[in-house]
């Protein structure tokens, strides 16, 4: 398509639409607000040349190439605007657009816009078209993005839908591990990984996968044990299953190696007092850690008799803005946890 | 601490609303409904909504209005449930949800609503849990809930519940605190909250609140002012907002203000926008900081207003 070219076109050498001869018989519309606009619109010339030709082709719903340009330009000055875009698929529609040189476009408009509900919902609408041949190039293409913000919430789904409809699950696992090598604290690919071991037709699901994934889980905790993700992850992998929870030694014995290190305790404290909670009995070893940390903390001591009221006094000095929390614990230890 | 710079926010709302030649403006323009809905129940918080024409905006939020029943973000544009929420929720503040056909817009909602109970934004198919709790909420102060297939909408956002006990956008996607405000607002409005874990969310939820007395919307990312109201909003319909640190955070939205010309930005030094006025005076509203009006946590609009829709006039 070649009016598609002048997406990339140069802003300083702007032609106005009005002395373009594809336009000649076009009559701008501008934005009606109303009859005593609630907030009056003021724009930029060029901005204001685009939108007031995009709405006369549009109120005649001309599904034509200069339309598609019009698309593209209007979407390059505000790629938000989701009246544009849904205009812009009826276009490709009947013009029954190549929807490969639709990728390029978006990825084009995702460089700087990559947050942008409108985008994301137009890609997935291209891909969905071209099924499974999209499927690695739409990897790839979140990948770019992963790049730049490994967190982005719309490319994570986006990825997400393109595993689950267009099934191409055999990397995502390793992917997942190259992400979090790269930064550990990376909740959404702790996330992803949860999704993958979960959902994946090919890892055999949860109950297949817990074994080696609590051993990932408590290493990465080993590294970084104020790193919130791996816990919750942990956690995760019994979801429902608490006597599984509670009789994997490898729990406690990761949560003492960070209480014996003294820094960073919390997360370790609050699976503890999970754990407590749920009738765990701690050994000597893990007791006498957690009386040492009290003594630490609180000038009396002896005041907390009980284990899970001095694992919540201790978590109530190490997490001050959450005391309230902490202490709403304490207050609500079941009988079973009096040890 | 400084104090809530009431009059100068007040000032900044009107004023963005005359703003000529800013780009603010022009990018905004399709969503103009939603701009109107910060802007008008900021005003309304801070006790300022008298100083609006009421007739100027029903009359222009009705031409928002396409055949189909669902709103667009302003004249001329495409409906969505996002705007039609907001056209709703500022009528609703006007008192003059009567101007609405009913029918057509319930059933432009009604519409929108698929096999496994999810809601798609408009026709164009998009599925996301933000969706849902438009079309619940607007079901709900229209009164007509039952229109639509209450147990399986629930089904679906339960079905978004994530490890940590937050909500996702889709089934499998990360907790996300914009995205758990609109699975318990519309679980808290269907009667729903026994599905929420909510220890555990509450606890998830309030370990968003970082140094600064700000909250950030997933763990590891920067603080921001209108994660003051997903969050605290969230913790107030599962009851658990005493598990935060109030006046932290009550000082961090205080520091986001521009004393000098009014508005609120996401975090201090940052530029004001509507957006973050608007959910910075909505989390002192929550904060039940002095001299702003109570807000409904579920409905997102003034407590006044909720009691007026549902128990007749207050
Ligand atoms: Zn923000």
């Amino acid at each position: 398509m070649a009016s598609l070219s002048s997406e990339g076109e140069d802003w300083r050498a702007w032609v106005p639409l009005s002395s373009r001869p594809e336009f000649a018989a076009v009559t701008p519309l501008p934005q009606d607000d109303g009859p005593s606009p609630v907030v009056a619109i003021a724009y930029r010339d060029d901005f204001r040349e685009t939108m007031d030709y995009f709405r006369s082709l549009y109120s005649s719903r001309e599904l034509s190439p200069r339309s598609l340009l019009l698309t593209s330009l209007a979407i390059s000055f505000n790629p938000a605007n989701y009246t544009v875009w849904h205009f812009r698929r009826q276009v490709l529609e009947a013009l029954d657009a190549d929807l490969n040189d639709e990728l390029e476009f978006t990825e084009r408009v995702a460089k700087g816009n990559a947050k942008n509900y409108q985008l994301w919902h137009h890609r997935r609408w291209v891909a969905e078209k071209l099924g499974s041949d999209a499927a690695c190039g739409e990897l790839e293409f979140t990948g770019k993005i992963f790049c730049l913000d490994a967190k982005n919430y719309h490319a994570w789904s986006h990825r997400q839908w393109v595993l689950h409809a267009l099934g191409v699950w055999e990397n995502e696992l390793d992917y997942c591990t190259q992400l979090l090598e790269e930064d550990i604290f990376n909740n959404s690919a702790w996330n992803q990984r949860y999704f993958v071991i979960t959902k994946s037709p090919l890892l055999g699901g949860l109950k297949a996968m817990r074994d080696s994934e609590v051993d990932y889980a408590i290493e990465a905790i080993g590294t970084n044990p104020e790193n919130e993700s791996p816990w919750r992850y942990l956690r995760g992998l019994y979801n429902d299953e608490n006597d599984g929870w509670l009789n994997d030694a490898r729990v406690p014995c990761a949560c003492l190696r960070v209480l014996k290190a003294k820094r960073n305790l919390k997360f370790a404290l609050s699976t503890l007092l999970d754990l407590v909670c749920l009738g765990f009995k701690p050994n000597q070893e893990i007791r006498d850690a957690i009386t040492s940390l009290r003594t630490s903390h609180s000038g009396e001591v002896g005041s907390d008799s009980d284990l899970a009221k001095s694992i919540c006094s201790i978590l109530g000095h190490e997490d001050p803005m959450r005391a309230n929390y902490w202490t709403w614990r304490s207050g609500r230890l079941p009988q079973a946890a009096e040890v | 601490m400084g104090e809530l710079a009431g009059d100068k926010h007040v000032k900044y709302i009107l004023c963005v609303e005359k703003k000529k030649d800013s780009f603010e403006s022009v990018v905004m323009e399709h969503l103009r409904l939603n701009g109107a809905y910060w802007g008008l129940t900021t005003l309304d918080l801070l006790g300022k909504l008298d100083t609006v024409d009421s007739n100027e905006v029903v009359s222009w939020i009705l031409q928002c209005q396409h055949e189909s029943g669902g709103f667009g973000g302003n004249i001329g544009h495409d409906p969505h449930l996002l705007y039609t929420l907001s056209a709703v929720q500022v009528l609703a503040l006007f008192d003059k949800l009567d101007v609405l056909d009913l029918n057509k817009v319930t059933d432009y909602i009604r519409s929108l609503q698929n096999e496994d109970g999810s809601f798609s934004g408009d026709v164009w198919g998009e599925v996301d849990t933000r969706f849902s709790y438009c079309a619940i909420c607007c079901l709900a102060i229209l009164k007509r809930l039952d229109l639509i297939n209450v147990e399986k909408a629930v089904r679906y956002i339960v079905s978004c519940k994530t490890l940590d006990g937050g909500f996702g956008c889709t089934p499998g996607a990360e907790s996300h605190a914009g995205q758990i405000f609109c699975c318990v607002g519309a679980l808290a409005i269907t009667g729903s909250l026994h599905h929420v874990d909510k220890d555990l969310l509450g606890w998830w939820l309030c370990e968003r609140q970082v140094k600064s007395g700000g909250l950030n919307g997933r763990p590891e990312k920067l603080a921001d002012v209108c994660y003051s109201w997903w969050v605290l909003s969230s913790l107030i319909m599962i009851d658990r907002v005493h598990w935060i640190d109030k006046e932290k955070l009550i000082k961090f939205i205080l520091d986001c203000q521009d004393t000098e010309n009014g508005g609120i930005s996401d975090r201090p030094d940052d530029a004001v926008d509507v957006f973050h006025t608007y959910f910075g005076v909505a989390g002192l509203s929550l904060l039940e900081y002095p001299g702003v009006k109570a807000i409904d946590p579920a409905y997102a609009l003034p407590v006044d207003v909720v009691n007026r829709i549902f128990f007749g006039r207050c």
